[in-house]
């Protein structure tokens, strides 16, 4: 059958500057460049290429750009180039489209509709470089009141916390979905940060346990590498009900990706594919939710904060108020725009709601009900920069989750092929050879200066609010305006209009 | 323009209070002269005072100070305190005609007790019971407004340079304990009566200078133990959060200060392991009930007053102590004039509380 899509992609090779050192080839994983014997020149196969950069990055002349195919189909406000690309994708595969990262359609994004406050005049703003500016953040269950004997001496004893210099972890990702490279620079970084990373459903491998004490250690729905030391490996355990990008399915990883390593970490045969189900097959109700909390509390001795992690969907506040009240210790919250490995295209574009509302609403219900002040809520699901942080907290999240911001650190180009395995930058692959091109050590520092570069931008907006601590701007909404926005829109967001 | 209760006005303020520890009652003269002397702080729409031990012959009586727009305010209020309350006097409060002193509302007074069958019924200590008696009174009823409400105290205050309302109240013919006042510099507002400091519940009175950056964290949290903060004022968060610390979950005061200007993280990291462990609790369980930004606030109850500055003291603090008699003020100028020669006098750290109790009360 003769596939109809068109490339989605040219590679123009500037022939003045190229020196034919071939090194285009060999960078490329999905063999888009090659070296014609008869002529002897450098040549490309536009239809295999993603747009991954990594032979623009290489290139020693920069003879290389790789442009969007302009060949339009008659012009047409309905079937656009890409609806009738996905038709002819499908009607030749048969099959789901699969993809990879978060939804990239044009939905609104609030955090842009927001602006921040500053203090003029009657509150002075305060200067970081010069006052203290604090950021240090607990995460975990905290009681009504603390307890004081007549002497006035604390009796009070707090559950496990989760100590974070930052209020920014690293969102789950697994070791099969990244590779061990991009694990590793995520341990180490968080490590040297003072903050968590998040192992993802795919269990923690033998190399990464000495990173325990900031490990989140995740179990879903298809307990892959589950079992006793894995649990007590961490310093915290999350219980992955969803997930942004494919709310309502389980994981994806395809079996290409499944080598010998990810095969005895996720303890299944090499090559194949690891679908976790959709749901928790001993989570049928709000009530099975509470034994497993309960029951991984036992297997690690009340040692560990337990974290609860939906996906962000229509009735997101009443969901999270029964996890509240069935003893989640931490609530993450992950909005419709968060990254994922593989997923269903229709799924990832179509399913979930902003995270911005379900932060909102989340901490506006858990508020009414006198609750909010028990748990911790992190937003996750398109994190960009400091100032969205801000915009999260302000609206009421404890922290936030970022992954598709600390992969791009890392070298991620957004190319959304994660699921073919082919990822030039070592991130998303298991082929050594790729996996080789990601230096843990480079990655992690790649990561700390992101990290530490938002920490600085946080102070900054921080003090110009005339605040000095971070836990005074948790669900300040009072430093919030909205522009452009629906007084409806308004109204779930908690906050007044730009003026008002 | 919305009305002062219904939009948040930042002002910028003078406070000052005097406690004589061993209980003797002294007129409000001392505490207009302090607080006239500091008139460049205020701008002439916001003044008031906190007066306890004033009223010795209904020292088990809750006070009541009422403002009423209009009589029929008035006629639902009374109704309200009728059905609630044994009423054991009643009447407007004396006031003088000061020239300055335009467009005040019916002021009055009532000394009361909750009916035993409204207690019962409630399941409600007295206490409570009237501190929702009054939430309920300024939420519910239009143009009426409960100025204060606790035994052997009160508070007078209104739009006007504080020396004024003193005038307009006649403080002089006053003798209490302790006294605290306020001069308000509102920045947008012509000024609404009730919206002058202190602001008060039960016996508990807060004047304050200041504007916190943490209102609408503050308020979110106390929202979740039934406080609506109605008043859109930081004293009125300041207020709850001692009510709910001190009184609902009866910790010390001392370390309800703490909660409110908390030490620096790094500060808790230096200290001893008890410490540490009781300064880092504190922080982790009550993180959303610090008062972020500049405040310098004077709180008074029956038993005693702590002054308490933010912890980086971005707002004046002075206190001053000779014989028994406490002073704190924002200026210091403000107690050498009616205290020339102090024992003592300092400038309290931020976040360190000044605490003085009546002796009666250590004892």
């Amino acid at each position: 059958m003769i596939s109809y899509v068109l490339p989605e992609f040219l590679v123009m090779r500037d022939e003045n500057r190229c020196i034919q050192c071939q090194v285009c080839v060999r960078q490329c994983a999905n063999d888009v460049h090659y070296l014609d014997e008869k002529d002897g020149k450098v040549k490309a196969d536009d239809a295999k290429c993603v747009n991954c950069q990594r032979c623009v990055t290489f290139c020693p002349t920069h003879a290389l750009t790789i442009i969007p195919n302009p060949q339009e189909f008659k012009a047409n406000a309905n079937w656009t180039k890409k609806a009738i690309t996905e038709v002819q994708k499908q009607a030749e595969s048969g099959a789901v489209i699969l993809t990879s990262m978060g939804n990239p359609q044009e939905y609104p994004i609030y955090w842009d509709k927001i602006v921040l406050n500053a203090s003029q005049v009657t509150n002075p703003s305060i200067d970081p470089l010069r006052e203290p500016m604090e950021l240090k953040t607990y995460l975990g269950r905290k009681p009504d009141k603390l307890e004081f004997d007549e002497k006035g001496r604390l009796i009070t004893k707090l559950t496990p916390q989760l100590v974070l210099n930052v209020p920014i972890m690293f969102s789950a990702m697994s070791f099969g979905s990244i590779s061990l490279n991009a694990c590793e620079s995520l341990a180490r970084a968080a490590t040297e940060l003072g903050i968590y990373y998040n192992t993802g459903e795919g269990g923690l491998h033998s190399s990464l346990y000495r990173y325990g004490k900031n490990t989140i250690a995740q179990v879903a729905s298809g307990r892959f590498g589950v079992h006793a030391n894995y649990l007590n490996a961490g310093a915290a355990l999350e219980i992955k009900i969803g997930q942004g990008a494919k709310p309502g399915i389980g994981g994806h990883l395809p079996g290409e990706k499944v080598g010998a390593e990810v095969s005895a970490t996720r303890m299944i045969p090499e090559g194949s594919d690891a679908i976790s189900p959709a749901p928790h097959h001993d989570i049928y109700s709000i009530e099975d939710l509470r034994q497993l909390i309960y029951a991984l509390k036992e297997a690690t001795n009340y040692t560990k904060p337990v974290s609860v992690k939906i996906a962000a969907v229509h009735n997101v506040a009443a969901i999270a108020s029964g996890i509240a009240r069935a003893g989640a210790d931490i609530i993450a919250i992950d909005g419709f725009r968060g990254g994922t490995g593989a997923a269903p295209l229709r799924i990832r574009d179509n399913v979930g709601i902003p995270i911005e509302m379900a932060i909102a609403a989340v901490d506006t219900r858990l508020k009414e009900e006198g609750i909010r002040h028990q748990v911790s809520v992190v937003a996750a699901g398109s994190i960009r920069n400091s100032a969205d942080i801000i915009k999260a907290i302000a609206l009421g999240a404890d922290a936030v989750y970022i992954a598709t911001s600390a992969l791009i650190a890392i070298g991620c180009h957004m190319c959304q092929k994660c699921n073919t395995g082919k990822c030039n930058w070592g991130i998303a692959t298991q082929d050594p050879q790729l996996v080789k091109r990601l230096n843990p050590n480079i990655g992690a520092r790649r990561l700390v200066n992101l990290v530490t570069a938002w920490e600085h931008e946080i102070k900054e907006m921080l003090g110009g609010m005339g605040i000095n601590s971070i836990e005074s701007l948790r669900g300040n909404r009072e430093m919030l305006r909205g522009v452009g926005l629906t007084q409806k829109e308004l109204d779930i967001l908690g906050i007044k209009a730009a003026g008002e | 323009m919305l009305r002062e209760k219904y939009e948040r006005v930042p002002s910028g303020c003078a406070v000052s209070g005097i406690l004589d520890r061993s209980g003797r009652r002294f007129s409000g003269n001392d505490i207009i002269q302090s607080i006239a002397l500091m008139r460049e702080r205020s701008n002439g729409l916001g003044g008031g005072f906190a007066a306890y031990g004033i009223y010795p012959e209904y020292r088990d009586h809750y006070a009541f100070h009422m403002f009423y727009d209009d009589e029929q305010a008035r006629e639902i209020s009374e109704r309200f305190l009728n059905e609630h309350f044994n009423i054991a006097e009643a009447g407007p409060i004396p006031t003088k005609k000061v020239s300055w002193i335009i467009n005040e509302p019916m002021i009055w007074r009532y000394f009361v007790l909750p009916k035993e069958e409204k207690l019962t019924s409630s399941g409600l200590l007295s206490d409570e019971f009237v501190a929702q008696c009054v939430i309920n009174l300024n939420k519910r009823i239009d143009g009426a407004f409960v100025v204060s409400s606790g035994k052997n105290m009160g508070a007078f205050k209104g739009v006007g340079y504080p020396e004024d309302i003193g005038e307009f109240y006649q403080l002089y013919n006053y003798e209490g304990y302790m006294w605290t006042a306020h001069g308000r510099f509102p920045t947008n507002t012509p000024g609404w009566w009730g919206g002058a400091h202190p602001f008060t519940l039960l016996d508990l009175s807060v004047v304050h200078n200041g504007e916190l950056s943490s209102y609408g964290t503050n308020r979110r949290y106390l929202n979740e133990f039934g406080y609506e903060c109605t008043m859109q004022t930081d004293t009125e968060v300041a207020a709850y959060l001692l009510d709910l610390f001190t009184r609902r979950q009866g910790m010390p005061l001392e370390i309800a200060c703490k909660i409110m200007a908390p030490p620096m993280w790094d500060e808790i990291e230096r200290m001893p392991d008890d410490e540490r462990t009781l300064y880092t609790a504190l922080r982790t369980v009550y993180g959303k009930a610090l008062m972020n930004g500049p405040f310098s606030i004077i709180a008074a109850f029956n038993s005693g007053m702590v002054a308490l500055n933010d912890r980086i003291k971005l707002r004046p603090l002075v206190a001053a102590e000779k014989g028994n008699v406490l002073y704190v003020s924002s200026e210091e100028s403000a107690i050498i004039e009616i205290c020339p020669k102090p024992d003592k006098i300092w400038t309290p750290r931020g976040g360190e509380p000044v605490i003085g109790m009546l002796e009666e009360v250590k004892a």
